[in-house]
């Protein structure tokens, strides 16, 4: 039976992991390399890793790291954060990384989701996406500090019509709490797209998780603080998803 | 001599069998050159990608015929695994066919989305390559086409229904999943291939 994932996000500033607390106030948690290789032995399922000062020549930097990250890992790992072209894309997946999230240059140039689609195949394209109950849901840029008007919902129909393979929803108004994921936005998203929606933001204890995968009906759940801070540990919160009678690799 | 090669073609994600074989000590050799891939101890055919491109390459290539004429243990993973059946779905492509058997597209339905990614269970397997891998394990997949189960089949995992996740004919195996992906699992699976005699 396909297993829920449990996917650690590691955002990444000049090489080194970051977690803000709502997107604000940076916060040190580690080195990338060792935390991934720690959290595959944990038994994480995948991992995200978010450039969130990309520029052009942070780039180069983090085409380095997913190279590192590629030679110790030996789970599947997303990159993400700045991406704009097919040429990075190209880059990325070639130094190792196995999937790609596209976020503001895919909102502003939906064409970019095609194109990836295209060159590399679905599976590899996810569409990150911010966004806030205002209170209708609304997407945002800029690290969900930039409203842009559009519904949420049509949003991800478009993408995954245009070959985003996977969702990767953040709740902006959820994002830091610890008060448990947008379970009803999620739950409408995973039954309106025939991809895997990925539920982040507002993890903060094990119960979070159980009603992500319940009544939000995500395929994967991802989280930051949680796990870089010991707060949660993997291997005890897959043992009491499966004790939930969840389907977890254990 | 004991030498592996990964047979260089255009599809993606080699790096991470490279990486696989060298976290297991094995140094393989990436390479398109005919005589180096006759002469390898194992040959291994990885892959991500299309399947009517990766056959036109292989054709215009010749090294459709090298692969066939392999003695050695070979093994295929994902695209590798769909390129070894005899047909597939995918922009309707003829194969290798050292698998008399057809892939197909999943078809999507309710909670079953396609791709079919991420980790799901093996079943029923047999064989050296799932020596010492205990039933149910899991192990991880990222693909929109299946072999469908036959006569090859030495492991099978359910979506939508049982498909082939792994065949072997002879010195001919093949994985669906992505076993430099697949954790403790997938690594003891590449060690048993690479034990093979």
């Amino acid at each position: 039976m396909l297993a829920k994932r449990i996917i650690p996000c590691l955002d990444i500033k000049n090489g080194q992991t970051v977690k803000g607390v709502q997107f604000q106030n940076l916060r040190e948690a580690g080195d990338p390399v060792s935390l991934a290789a720690a959290y595959a032995e944990q038994g994480a399922d995948e991992l995200v890793f978010l450039d969130i000062t990309a520029t052009q020549e942070n780039r180069r930097t983090m085409v380095s790291l997913v190279k590192q990250i590629s030679a110790v890992l030996n789970i599947p790992f997303t990159v993400g954060g700045g991406i704009q072209s097919v040429a990075e894309v190209g880059d990325l997946l070639q130094a190792g990384a196995d999937k790609v999230s596209v976020n503001s240059a895919a909102f502003k140039r939906p064409e970019l989701i095609s194109e990836l689609a295209q060159a590399f195949g679905s599976q590899c394209v996810v569409l990150a996406v911010d966004a806030r109950p205002d209170p209708e849901w609304q997407v945002y840029l800029k690290g969900g500090t930039q409203p842009t008007g559009r519904d949420l919902l049509s949003w991800v129909k478009e993408s995954v019509d245009r070959g985003a393979g996977e969702i990767l929803f953040t709740s902006m108004a959820h994002d830091g709490t610890k008060n448990g994921f947008a379970l009803e936005m999620t739950r409408q998203l995973s039954e309106a797209v025939p991809v895997p929606i990925i539920a982040s933001g507002g993890a903060g204890q094990v119960s979070h998780f159980v009603s992500a995968f319940t009544e939000g009906m995500a395929d994967a759940a991802l989280a930051a603080s949680v796990f870089h801070f010991g707060e949660i540990s993997i291997p005890s919160l897959k043992q009491q998803l499966h004790n939930y009678g969840i389907p977890v690799r254990l | 001599m004991n030498k592996t090669v990964v047979i260089k073609y255009p599809a993606g994600n080699i790096q991470s069998v490279l990486h696989a074989l060298d976290r297991l000590g094995t140094s393989a050799v990436w390479t398109d050159d005919p005589k180096e891939i006759r002469s390898a101890s194992r040959v291994i055919f990885p892959g991500v990608g299309e399947a009517s491109t990766a056959m036109a390459y292989l054709r215009h290539s010749g090294l459709d015929e090298v692969i066939l004429g392999l003695q050695q243990p070979v093994l295929g993973i994902c695209l590798g695994l769909q390129l070894f059946c005899r047909h597939s779905a995918e922009n309707d492509t003829a194969c290798l066919g050292i698998f008399d058997v057809p892939v197909l597209k999943f078809e999507a339905k309710g909670l079953y989305k396609v791709p079919h990614m991420g980790w799901n269970t093996l079943e029923a397997t047999h064989g050296p390559l799932f020596h010492g891998i205990p039933p149910e394990s899991y192990v991880y997949f990222v693909h929109s086409y299946y072999a469908v189960r036959s006569e090859y089949t030495s492991a099978t995992t359910p979506y939508t229904l049982p498909f082939s996740a792994a065949l072997q004919r002879e010195n001919f195996f093949a994985v669906q999943f992505h076993p430099e992906k697949s954790g403790k699992i997938g690594q003891q699976i590449l060690h048993n291939f690479l034990n093979i005699k």
